[in-house]
């Protein structure tokens, strides 16, 4: 079996070595061109199709537990109908973030397969788990993800109320805090924070 | 016992027939929350009032009064998990928020001891406290503040609890 594997591969690698004999050089340049159109545009579109709402909450794990959560806040509904679906918040919009963020997902995949919290019950007991990994990954970015859409220069101060006017204008205009430290439970529900609850 | 249901129930059957053919036009029921609208058509629910959020402290009615909330507590989660109140007007926590900390009464359990934290008892904050909104109150309020009731009349319900 072994020897026939690396025999296949010798072949293979004297095919590929050798220069064409059949297909002129112009064919294979331009060939390899909308190959590789074709082939970019599928893996975006596939890509972006796993970017979508509705991908997400195809899993009853997401449905059940953060979807239904996330539908009572202002990120889901409001005045205006201005609302950030999972992605905005849970994905890099960059595109090398982006991609390293969907190979760290393939952790999800392993946990959708081998059902980790499959039950609400077992949500529940790691609830408290991966909301530190989001907490970790937005206070490591400055909430990126939230400034996508809250643009700092762009808050009037006097628009807002004094409470947010006075945490605004000093603990984040100065970068000492950014949007999680104080919006953390902003789109779910939050786990048994213990002390950290109040922080 | 079956003699006095069977009474009893006869007395609701002429009390209901009564009422029936007594009844008087819904409009003449008064205006209240309703207004005019008929009986049997649905009223169009007024609009949401807008929540008072100017974080100005409300004087108390009367000094037992569960202080007002003077701002917005939309989606504030309160359960068995997290107490979002508690992380401004917690002991640790008010130096930063400099929101007033809730009183000391609220940290003692049933028993008298004084607890590390909040109270079981006192947990759930919107069981007393409640934000306000700006509303036309449908029935006016009669309620007079002990400070501005007149000298007067103050005077000898004091002499009668005396006596």
């Amino acid at each position: 079996m072994m020897r026939r594997l690396a025999g296949f591969a010798r072949h293979a690698w004297s095919v590929v070595s050798r220069p064409s004999v059949y297909f002129s050089l112009g064919f294979l340049v331009v060939g390899g061109f909308i190959a590789g159109i074709v082939f970019w545009g599928a893996f975006n579109t596939a890509l972006e199709a796993t970017n979508t709402e509705v991908f997400c909450t195809s899993c009853h794990e997401m449905h059940d537990n953060v979807f239904q959560e996330l539908k009572a806040t202002i990120h889901y509904t409001n005045r205006s109908g201005v609302r950030a679906t999972c992605p905005d918040c849970h994905v890099p919009h960059n595109w090398t973030d982006k991609i390293a963020r969907k190979m760290q997902a393939s952790k999800e995949v392993w946990g959708k397969i081998f059902g980790s919290i499959n039950t609400r019950d077992k949500f529940l007991a790691k609830r408290r788990e991966l909301a530190e990994h989001e907490w970790a990954r937005l206070k490591a970015n400055n909430s990126l993800e939230c400034r996508n859409c809250h643009n700092f220069e762009s808050m009037d101060f006097t628009r807002q109320s004094e409470r947010a006017q006075a945490q605004h204008s000093t603990a984040l205009a100065r970068g000492e805090k950014t949007c999680i430290d104080c919006h953390k439970g902003i789109a779910h529900r939050l786990p048994e924070m213990g002390r950290v609850a109040e922080r | 016992m079956k003699r006095f249901l069977l009474a009893w129930g006869l007395c609701i059957a002429t009390g209901a027939a009564l009422a029936q053919s007594g009844a008087a036009p819904s409009g003449a029921l008064g205006g209240g929350l309703r207004g005019p609208t008929p009986l049997d058509v649905e009223t169009r629910p007024p609009l949401l009032p807008k929540p008072v959020n100017d974080d100005q402290r409300k004087p108390r009615a009367y000094p037992a009064q569960p202080p007002v909330i003077p701002h917005q507590t939309d989606n504030y989660q309160i359960d068995l998990r997290f107490n979002k109140c508690m992380s401004c007007h917690g002991r640790d926590r008010v130096g930063e928020s400099q929101a007033p900390m809730v009183s000391v009464t609220h940290y003692l359990d049933r028993e008298g001891n004084m607890r590390q934290e909040i109270s079981p008892r006192r947990y759930f904050c919107t069981q007393c406290h409640v934000p306000q909104t700006e509303v036309r109150v449908p029935v006016k309020n009669e309620f007079t503040d002990f400070y501005k009731v007149p000298a007067e009349s103050a005077k000898p319900a004091a002499k009668g609890a005396r006596k």
